[in-house]
């Protein structure tokens, strides 16, 4: 693929406000919808895209999505200004949140949003400084059948 | 058992222009979004007392058939809008979860003994 053809787009997100949340993944979904990749492929995708946008609004005063279509894969990277991970291994566990009871209200904070990104990507790179943020890479092949 | 076919068995009030010949294939009940991130299918039936936008987001990423907010909840306006853009019905009741999902899992089951 060329470089013009390259697909990228950048989304800020804000913390607790919900009503940001999923322009990113929209965008991939009709983005990878037009190249008419495998709808599973563009469901864990978006999964992906959501769940990490979803935790920037949870945890951090300010982050931002940003994904880039190459040939062979999607790269989404999803950074903040937030608290960081002290742990990433607990946080990896399902059902492990540090979420507030504001985010519970509306159906987050179960524990499950960075294990579903897990269970979703092909790859997976969390950089965590506590105190200063966090950046996921995830990374998306697209040259399959859609299954992981 | 298409949307249509199910608002008029439970009497469901419809709250946008969603896709109303959608098949339902199952159906998932969960007030957790990531529970239905991760639980979901394609086609599903979506039964949870949560309103507000990011349920009409959940269910277009998972390609969910509709959604059937339950308890006489009032629903969020743009919900209901942003459910339309992506062809999802949303649907209120005035039953509780419980007797949605067994009304629900009903249905299907007799459809599933039919076609047997």
């Amino acid at each position: 693929m060329t470089a013009e053809k390259r697909k990228s787009d950048y989304f800020p997100l804000k913390g607790g406000d919900f009503s940001d949340a999923g322009a990113g993944s929209k965008s991939i979904r009709s983005q990878l919808a037009e190249m008419g990749v495998p709808a599973e492929t563009i469901r864990r995708a978006a999964v992906c895209a959501f769940e990490a946008e979803i935790n920037v609004i949870i945890h951090a005063v300010a982050g931002s999505l940003h994904y880039l279509i190459e040939d062979d894969a999607i790269r989404i990277t999803v950074t903040d200004m937030g608290p960081g991970i002290e742990d990433i291994e607990l946080a990896m566990q399902e059902g492990y949140t540090t979420a507030p009871d504001w985010a519970r209200q509306f159906g987050w904070g179960s524990g499950m949003g960075l294990p579903n990104i897990k269970r979703n990507a092909d790859g997976l790179r969390i950089d965590s400084v506590p105190g200063e943020g966090t950046t996921l890479e995830i990374t998306i092949n697209l040259r399959t059948n859609g299954q992981k | 058992m298409t949307i249509l076919e199910l608002v008029g068995k439970l009497d469901l009030s419809l709250r946008n222009k969603g896709r109303l010949d959608t098949p339902i294939t199952g159906c998932y009940a969960s007030d957790m979004l990531s529970d239905v991130l991760a639980n979901g299918r394609e086609g599903n039936l979506w039964i949870t007392r949560q309103t507000h936008p990011n349920i009409a987001a959940v269910a277009a990423i998972k390609a969910l058939s509709g959604i059937v907010v339950t308890g006489a909840r009032e629903i969020d306006p743009e919900t209901i809008e942003k459910a339309e853009s992506e062809g999802i019905a949303i649907m209120s009741t005035r039953l509780q979860t419980f007797e949605a999902a067994g009304l629900v899992y009903n249905l299907l089951k007799s459809e599933e003994g039919a076609k047997a």
